[in-house]
């Protein structure tokens, strides 16, 4: 088995009086898609982002790389977020500036490099997911799915060493969908560590190669795509994953 | 985007040789649109000269028209009163091109102390929170009198005792607690995730205000704080009670020369000349933002 870029370890996070996390483990190795599913409010959202730092845990550690703890009180968690990128179901592009300058903004003032050097890069991945001629529109003239590219750009031009992808395809019409997908396959196939929460079955089971099911704040159960979608041993995944057949 | 037509547009698209890539409009609904256009602008063009010509009719032919006329807007105290007023009123221009700016600096400056975290800012954000308080709280002409009269009487060492700058000082002070509410109530109104997504790329929490936050605050308050500048304008007529002659001093003084208030009206067309082009632009740059971003911001 390849290194472990991400462990999470007991883990817990309440809003309120509600528990979200109750003492969840997961681990991701180098190079693996590992995809979240469970209903809404099972905590997908939230432990995505604990691992990013935007959500503090209460209890339990988070760490990169078998070092780096995300969740120890004096981590720089800046130097977290240059590792690990997030993608968010509304997209979250900056509407005052164009789709270049959302995209070169953290490259130029994260990372230093250069505009050139930024402006660069941002068309390379533009033109890979088809988008070179948005390059200077501002993100309200595109439609969903392109706008959701671009963030998946945005998040992707900043070189990260595991990328979460939270529930990126849910606000999109459905026949905008599939270029999302296509685009999380083209960075699967260049070997990206990914961490994604969807509903999207179908693509969970082609693509991912581990498949968690998150039920009351745990993982209930994981395993390959086909042990947990299509013969799950436990009943609350059963009842699931039988909502999106029916 | 056009998509190809059904069966009878199509064969109508064919036999009117449109491109088609071309919208297609049916002819008869174009020249009944061009008949309702020409129709509808002769009907307001009609109506605003019979509205127009009754009205001034009536005041014409109202008994006390003559010394309406003769008391407000005489020709000759006009043209006799006019370049003095205009003079005066560049010193009006001066107090709002100065204060202007200060405002600015003044109200972001007290609406980024006002959201500041650390606990060391605390002194300073009760500062900011009082000093707004106190000046919206206070009418501007009070504290145009405290300072303009109060100041220089200390006889301070140092302290200018030029009562034109403490009344400069004054409108300052006292805008700036508007505008800082303005500039807050914009901060505000940029939605969280943009914040987190900023964030999420690792840009550190001011670097977020500067590239992410603050940019689109200050969009969505450019109408509000326009409006802020006109009422400015305006309010520069208030420093006349310290005694510097500008231009409501100045229609005072000759009005009382002559016995004839045209002065005041010439003083108020100043006033609106400089505010109907700041209105209009207003007006322009509202619409040419929403043009611009489409319906509005997407969160």
């Amino acid at each position: 088995m390849t290194t472990v870029s991400l462990s999470v370890e007991a883990v817990w996070k309440s809003f309120g009086s509600e528990s979200v996390l109750r003492g969840i483990d997961l681990n991701v190795h180098e190079h693996q898609v590992v995809v979240l599913i469970g209903a809404s409010g099972s905590g997908k959202s939230t432990l995505l982002k604990c691992i990013n730092g935007l959500e503090p845990v209460d209890a339990g550690r988070i760490l990169l790389d078998e070092g780096l703890d995300v969740t120890a009180f004096k981590t720089n968690l800046d130097a977290v977020r240059r590792r690990v990128g997030i993608v968010f179901q509304a997209y979250n592009l900056f509407p005052h500036m164009t789709v270049l300058d959302n995209i070169t903004l953290g490259q130029r003032k994260v990372l230093g490099r250069s505009r050139q050097e930024s402006e660069d890069r941002a068309r390379r991945l533009l033109a890979r997911f088809g988008l070179e001629e948005k390059a200077g529109e501002y993100p309200d003239r595109l439609s969903g799915g392109q706008q959701q590219r671009v963030a998946i750009v945005r998040a992707v031009a900043m070189s990260p060493e595991i990328l979460l992808f939270d529930e990126i395809t849910s606000a999109l019409d459905p026949l905008l969908v599939g270029e999302v997908l296509d685009a999380v396959r083209e960075l699967k196939e260049e070997g990206l560590t990914i961490v994604m929460a969807t509903h999207e079955m179908g693509f969970a089971r082609e693509a991912a190669d581990r498949v968690c099911f998150l039920d009351g704040g745990v993982v209930l159960e994981e395993g390959t795509p086909e042990q947990v979608l299509v013969a799950p041993h436990e009943q609350r995944t059963r009842e699931y994953l039988a909502r999106f057949l029916g | 985007m056009t998509e190809p037509g059904s069966a009878p547009v199509a064969a109508a698209r064919a036999g009117s040789g449109v491109s088609a890539d071309m919208p297609y409009v049916d002819p008869a609904r174009v020249r009944y649109r061009q008949r309702k256009a020409w129709r509808d602008a002769a009907i307001g063009i009609i109506s605003l000269i019979v509205t127009a010509t009754v009205v001034t009719l009536i005041v014409v032919r109202t008994p006390g028209w003559s010394a309406v006329q003769e008391t407000f807007f005489s020709p000759e105290a006009f043209s006799e009163s006019f370049p003095g007023l205009l003079e005066a009123f560049w010193l009006n221009v001066r107090i709002f091109l100065i204060a202007e700016p200060l405002i600015l600096i003044v109200g972001l400056t007290v609406a980024l102390v006002r959201r500041l975290k650390s606990p060391i800012f605390l002194p300073l954000r009760i500062l900011a929170t009082v000093y707004v308080d106190v000046f919206r709280g206070v009418p501007t002409l009070l504290v145009i009198l405290l300072l303009g009269f109060g100041v220089p009487a200390l006889q301070l060492q140092g302290a200018p005792d030029e009562v034109l700058v403490w009344g400069v000082v004054a409108l300052v002070l006292s805008y700036g607690a508007y505008v800082a509410e303005v500039f807050r109530a914009g901060i505000d109104s940029v939605h969280p995730s943009q914040r987190m997504a900023a964030r999420s790329l690792g840009l550190s929490s001011w670097q977020t205000n500067r590239f992410v936050v603050l940019p689109q605050a200050v969009r969505n308050v450019t109408p509000p704080l326009l409006n802020d500048f006109i009422s400015l304008q305006k309010d520069t007529a208030l420093v006349s009670v310290l005694g510097p002659i500008e231009v409501l001093r100045q229609a005072q003084i000759d009005a009382s020369f002559t016995f004839n208030y045209t002065p005041y009206v010439a003083a108020a067309c100043l006033f609106i000349a400089l505010t109907i082009p700041m209105t209009r632009f207003t007006d322009w740059l509202q619409e040419r933002q929403r043009r611009q971003r489409g319906s509005g911001f997407a969160t």
